[in-house]
């Protein structure tokens, strides 16, 4: 107990610290997801078939492809990709990115593909009447999307997507071979500084099981929510 | 693209492919027994046995399959009890360590999977059996387990891709499995992209490999 003091003699701040960046991350990366799910979905619903190949070759490589693979891609190649499109505009200095920024990309990539196969799902078991009922309506793709489908969709999608969280919190823990300091970065160098891997190890199991377990009873109230009517 | 490099790392690679392999297989094998054992605990009536089969699998599906490694393999070292003990010539090897983690892991996964396939094994299936004079071992050995296995077949093969991509988590304990060889090249040649694309085929292949293969299994064994 004595290591989880806070202050100078103990690591009890720098995990709670590293508690608050792991979710910021997760957060992020899930924002970033939902961002992609919003591109690909309707590629993978639409009906050219080129545009649906575009939208299945995404979800299929990232779903096949570990995350740390996806991750040392980002981590190896973000700051060059980044570098080679800033030398197009005549800037040929160094460029660093942040941890940050490439593990809640990676991330986000990783859970944007999980997302749109929740949205997909969700769309194409909403009732085809509803749409054709919103056409004889006269109402606008717009407001059909919006009024119509995204309130009977979030109800549909939110099992699912706490699912999709679940898998995100955890993947983050993979950013720490970025050298982004959240729980796992932590826990391995407190482990390191006092030789009680046993410890600091479990701890973060611990923390990890407080963040699905909390974030379980929030999305669950979520899911009261918008199944009220139902 | 440097397709020289592609081509160089290709073989590279390919070898590197036999530990993941290797490290799937042997997890996989072991985790059904893990799983079917937790699955029937969880059937218990007894509420004590009930809760410590739900504890492990909430446990093991709650935190990263990172952690769970770095626990076993930097964490138990650590107990000098277990080290003077035969266990430590497995524990000091991370090839085990890893196959000891990832069949924890997917244990608890499988025994989830199992324990919902048996609970929407339909009651008169049970009770025709009994009716027939049927023994109870019998009836569960013969009629709830198969039963069993042909309706969590979808999903156990979702969990089969799970697992194959988390064995490149074995990368972490210095193993030099297909993610860990990739990262290496990466590393030393600067070239994520081409290196992904082979290492990521590779995946991508097996993924489809063994998508195919449920996919012909659940034919094969289907009621109709």
């Amino acid at each position: 107990m004595e290591l989880l003091v806070f202050g100078k003699t103990g690591w009890g701040d720098e995990l709670f610290y590293a508690t608050l960046m792991t979710i910021a991350v997760s957060i992020t990366a899930m924002l970033v997801g939902f961002f992609f799910a919003l591109i690909f979905t309707p590629l993978k619903l639409s009906k050219y078939k080129s545009l649906n190949l575009i939208g299945n070759f995404y979800t299929t490589v990232i779903r096949g492809v570990p995350e740390l693979l996806v991750i040392y891609l980002f981590f190896f190649g973000g700051s060059g990709a980044i570098m080679y499109v800033a030398s197009i505009f005549g800037y040929y200095e160094y460029i660093e990115i942040n941890a940050f920024i490439t593990g809640s990309i990676a991330i986000g990539i990783i859970s944007g593909a999980y997302s749109t196969e929740v949205f997909r799902g969700a769309i194409q078991s909403i009732d085809k009447g509803q749409f054709e009922a919103a056409k004889v309506l006269g109402i606008g793709k717009f407001t059909q999307f919006y009024k119509i489908v995204l309130p009977q969709m979030l109800r549909l999608a939110i099992p699912n997507l706490s699912n999709v969280w679940q898998i995100t919190l955890k993947d983050t823990s993979l950013i720490s071979v970025t050298g982004l300091v959240e729980i796992m970065r932590q826990s391995y160098i407190a482990a390191g500084s006092t030789r009680d891997p046993l410890f600091f190890y479990s701890f973060a199991a611990v923390l990890y099981l407080l963040l699905t377990y909390l974030s379980m009873k929030l999305i669950n109230r979520l899911e009261v929510k918008y199944s009220r009517g139902y | 693209m440097d397709l020289d490099l592609m081509i160089t790392s290709f073989p590279k690679l390919l070898g590197a492919t036999v530990i993941t392999l290797k490290l799937l297989s042997a997890s996989l094998i072991f985790g059904i027994f893990v799983g079917l054992f937790f699955a029937i605990l969880r059937l218990n009536k007894n509420k004590l046995i009930n809760r410590f089969a739900y504890g492990y699998s909430y446990v093991f599906r709650g935190t990263p399959l990172l952690v769970q490694i770095f626990i076993i393999y930097f964490g138990l070292g650590q107990i000098e009890y277990l080290r003077s003990t035969f266990l430590w010539v497995i524990l000091k090897e991370p090839y085990w360590c890893a196959i000891i983690a990832f069949t924890l892991n997917t244990g608890a996964y499988t025994s989830e999977i199992l324990r919902s396939a048996f609970q929407t094994i339909k009651p008169g299936i049970i009770e025709a059996g009994k009716s027939l004079g049927i023994s109870n071992k019998i009836i569960f050995y013969k009629i709830q387990i198969p039963i069993a296995i042909r309706q969590s077949l979808p999903a156990y093969g979702n969990e089969i891709i799970l697992m194959m991509k988390g064995t490149s988590l074995a990368s972490t304990v210095t193993l030099m499995d297909l993610t860990g060889v990739a990262k290496y090249i990466i590393s030393t040649t600067f070239k994520p992209i081409e290196v992904f694309i082979v290492a990521g085929g590779i995946y991508l292949f097996m993924t489809f490999l063994i998508h195919n293969l449920i996919k012909y299994l659940e034919k094969k064994y289907s009621f109709q």
